[in-house]
């Protein structure tokens, strides 16, 4: 039961945190609800046939297309965040002063949410397909543990949906003027930890040098799987013994995205003066 | 024609030594078989892992940075190393408390 706890909690948790940040990052944004709602329920649609065809995923591209297909969806999760990121940082002014003012909306919002609820569909469908995936190996197992194993898998599922829950309580509670600066720099952090993640599957199916592996370890003082270590993964791709490629390609993220948001924000100063300095 | 013997010859040391890097690790009754591998340090391993269960399992390992769905009755490839001399930990994540294993690493 444990076992089965833990394993639901750890991937509810991950797509809690990604849905989270992301409801956060649209706050004021006229129907974002539904726009993530449909990327939630596309992306557990999509977790139960990717989890179906498990067998056929892993036979693919001489038995690396799990790794293909992990990085893929992590591929185009990060330029999703990044494209919302730079967007955000031109309108992210607008959208400030313009939250107050009800019933007002906002054009590009529409097109920025469809975006965004691409990014949950993916995060759900990632996260969701192992739990599938995992709860479907409980159930065939006809032993009596089984009934216990659903219900840690549910405790579970119920207990990562509250994590990520407190966490977006928390965000937003912070004042709206530092609110779209948080909100930027964790999804920045969550982007560059995707594109890490990307190239440790790449690794893994020998598609991409390693360089060095382990770049660090330093599992002894924070574990990859205790608790800390698990959030923090999640969170900012946090890794005890990440390979030197990962690091270049968190580092090669995180640089290009920031870059493309200074871009942005430079280039809104002359179209839009008026707005100029209001999230400063 | 000589020459081309000549290098096919230079790299058949090369393709044996990538086959010597093969293991091979069994899943069955929720555990692996063998639960112990000798292997050599400081090469690139390729490990070819076998599902006989009825259930999913993933091939997980912190120490090896490695992660990979094992379907029912089915196999994976992964690509392990070089790893440092030394005991390398890995487990199946859907049953850790009896799928348990290690690479030592000499």
């Amino acid at each position: 039961m444990l076992g089965s706890f833990v394993i639901v909690f750890r991937e509810m948790l991950e797509a809690a945190l990604i849905v989270g940040i992301v409801l956060a990052a649209t706050r004021g944004i006229p129907g974002r609800g539904r726009w993530i709602g449909a990327g939630l329920l596309a992306g557990l649609a999509g977790a139960g046939i990717v989890a179906g065809s498990a067998e056929w995923l892993t036979s693919l591209a001489d038995g690396m297309g799990q790794e293909l297909f992990n990085a893929g969806v992590l591929g185009l999760a990060v330029l999703m965040l990044a494209w919302h990121n730079i967007w955000m940082s031109r309108h992210g002014a607008e959208l400030a002063a313009q939250v107050r003012q009800v019933g007002r909306s906002i054009q590009d919002g529409k097109s920025e949410c469809s975006v965004l609820a691409l990014v949950v569909g993916l995060a759900v469908l990632r996260e969701g397909s192992e739990t599938v995936l995992f709860l479907y190996g409980v159930s065939m197992s006809s032993s009596g543990s089984g009934l216990s194993l659903v219900a840690g898998g549910i405790l579970g599922a119920l207990a990562g949906a509250g994590v990520g829950g407190l966490l977006y309580a928390g965000l937003l509670r912070i004042p709206l003027r530092w609110f779209f600066g948080a909100t930027g720099a964790l999804v920045l952090l969550l982007a560059a930890g995707m594109a890490s993640q990307a190239a440790h599957h790449l690794i893994q199916a020998d598609l991409l040098p390693a360089l060095a592996d382990p770049l660090w370890d330093s599992s002894g003082w924070l574990p990859q799987g205790s608790a800390a270590g698990l959030l923090l993964h999640s969170l900012i791709g946090y890794e005890a013994r990440p390979a030197g490629m990962q690091v270049v390609f968190y580092l090669m993220a995180f640089a290009a995205i920031l870059t493309g948001m200074n871009w942005s924000r430079r280039s809104q100063k002359f179209s839009l003066p008026k707005t100029q300095g209001a999230t400063a | 024609m000589y020459r081309t013997v000549f290098l096919l010859c230079l790299l058949l040391p090369g393709l044996s030594s990538a086959a010597d890097n093969e293991y091979a690790l069994v899943i069955q009754g929720n555990r692996f078989i063998p639960d112990e591998l000798v292997v050599p340090a400081g090469k690139k391993l390729k490990l070819v892992v076998e599902n006989r269960d009825d259930a999913p399992e993933e091939f997980e390992s912190y120490s090896l940075n490695r992660e990979k769905i094992v379907p029912a009755h089915s196999s994976i490839i992964l690509y392990v190393g070089p790893l440092n001399p030394g005991a390398h930990d890995f487990f199946g994540d859907y049953h850790e408390s009896t799928a348990r294993g290690r690479l030592i690493a000499r």
